[in-house]
């Protein structure tokens, strides 16, 4: 016992030194299981969140517009594998993690479990949806885990331009005629909350936090960001002539923040036990892709045996 | 390709990692009989002063390249794809934090 906690104490000390712990580093138990469930629910959001952007990609107004939602979907599958390749480091297999989210066990972000009804959908959804992710993301470029903090450099890196893509198609829309603006602005209410609960339960539900700051694997609470997303976006929504749905809504000159109303944390925790409008169809789809995409595996390693009998011959 | 005379040590790719946190880097090469050999001689090659904190050695015959005869046609997919980065897009004008 007296092992372990020493252990523990040079680990935390790495940790309070601003080190990265680093996959062949003694890591307790809790950290690795903790990490192993963050890293595969980043991974799984990933993967599923193509499924609502893919639903507009035939149907994207200018060839212009598709082109820019099939290179970000393609960026959101590169994300996935360089997520799943982060879990990896902490000696878990690739099939297992993806078995975990096809048999529904494993968690992904509950906002991809809305649907994404109109064009401007695609809109919000790189504005707030991925607006709120990148807050969260460049935190985690400086989490305590090495892998997953390089993973997550290279993946804000090349989400720059989600985000823009989505506040423009909405800035286009807003400018455009009374039923475009009109599109954009439904979009924008249908999206607004759902995008505040991609950070998860207030500090004080949040039983998790304080050892996740304690091991810096989160660094900033999820109050905290939630405030400054809110902060930054109700002035680009101004800007482009929106309005933020909520009545509560008010610049408060004492704190300098928005003041707001309350989230519906019912609706949060029904999304989250799997009664969403979409859970079912997301899963339903993800398990689809993943059986008929078997003959694809098959025939790739059937092609690699071929190749490599031809070389030896 | 391993040799048939049995005293011809293999050659490793060596990799070190200058600090925690930074990706493994490709530094050089060196020929020892077996892996622990390759991280030793590294350690004495490669950092004499404290340039590395971790070294990887994978034996130079597991690695493949691409070829860069071909890199204009592999690499062209990507040069007609402006909108992959940020700048592409117009933010309307007084918009802050995007």
């Amino acid at each position: 016992m007296t092992d372990v906690k020493n252990l523990e104490d040079i680990f935390q000390a790495k940790i309070d030194a601003e080190q990265k712990i680093e996959p062949k580093d003694w890591m307790p138990d809790a950290y690795r299981k903790n990490l192993i469930r963050q890293i595969s629910q980043h991974a799984h959001s990933e993967v599923v969140g193509m499924l609502p952007e893919g639903n507009w990609i035939s149907r994207a107004p200018s060839l212009k517009r598709k082109a820019i939602l099939l290179a970000k979907v393609q960026d959101e599958a590169g994300h996935g594998l360089y997520l799943y390749s982060a879990v990896e480091t902490m000696g878990t297999s690739r099939e297992q993690t993806i078995d975990d989210l096809l048999s529904g066990k494993a968690k992904y972000s509950s906002i991809f479990n809305y649907p994404t009804l109109t064009w401007a959908d695609i809109g919000a959804v790189g504005w707030l949806v991925d607006g709120a992710a990148i807050m969260n993301q460049v935190m985690l470029c400086r989490t305590s885990y090495g892998p997953y903090a390089r993973a997550m450099v290279r993946i804000c890196k090349e989400e720059s331009f989600h985000q823009r893509q989505g506040y423009e198609i909405m800035a286009v829309l807003a400018k455009g005629s009374p039923e475009q603006k009109e599109m954009a602005q439904d979009a924008l209410n249908r999206w607004w909350w759902p995008s505040l609960m991609m950070f998860g339960p207030t500090d004080a539900n949040s039983p998790h936090s304080a050892q996740s700051m304690k091991w810096k694997i989160k660094r900033q609470s999820n109050d905290e960001l939630r405030q400054t997303f809110i902060d930054r976006t109700v002035q680009q929504a101004e800007v482009i002539g929106l309005t933020i749905p909520d009545p509560d809504l008010k610049w408060n000159e004492e704190t300098k923040h928005y003041d707001w109303g309350t989230i519906d944390w019912t609706e949060f925790n029904n999304v989250v036990a799997g009664n969403g409008p979409c859970n079912k169809e997301r899963l339903a789809a993800r398990n689809k892709a993943h059986n008929e995409g078997a003959w694809v595996r098959e025939a790739a390693v059937a092609y690699a045996a071929k190749k490599a009998k031809r070389k030896a011959a | 390709m391993s040799s048939e005379n049995p005293n011809n040590w293999p050659l490793w790719e060596i990799f070190i990692q200058s600090k925690r946190g930074l990706d493994h880097k490709h530094v050089g090469s060196l020929h020892a009989a077996d892996a622990d050999m390759a991280i030793e001689n590294a350690r004495d090659v490669y950092t004499r002063r404290q340039e590395g904190n971790s070294i990887w050695v994978v034996k130079s015959e597991h690695i493949h390249a691409s070829r860069p005869e071909d890199a204009e046609s592999f690499y062209d997919p990507a040069d007609d794809k402006v909108y992959r980065h940020p700048t592409f897009y117009t933010m309307p004008e007084g918009a802050k934090y995007i």
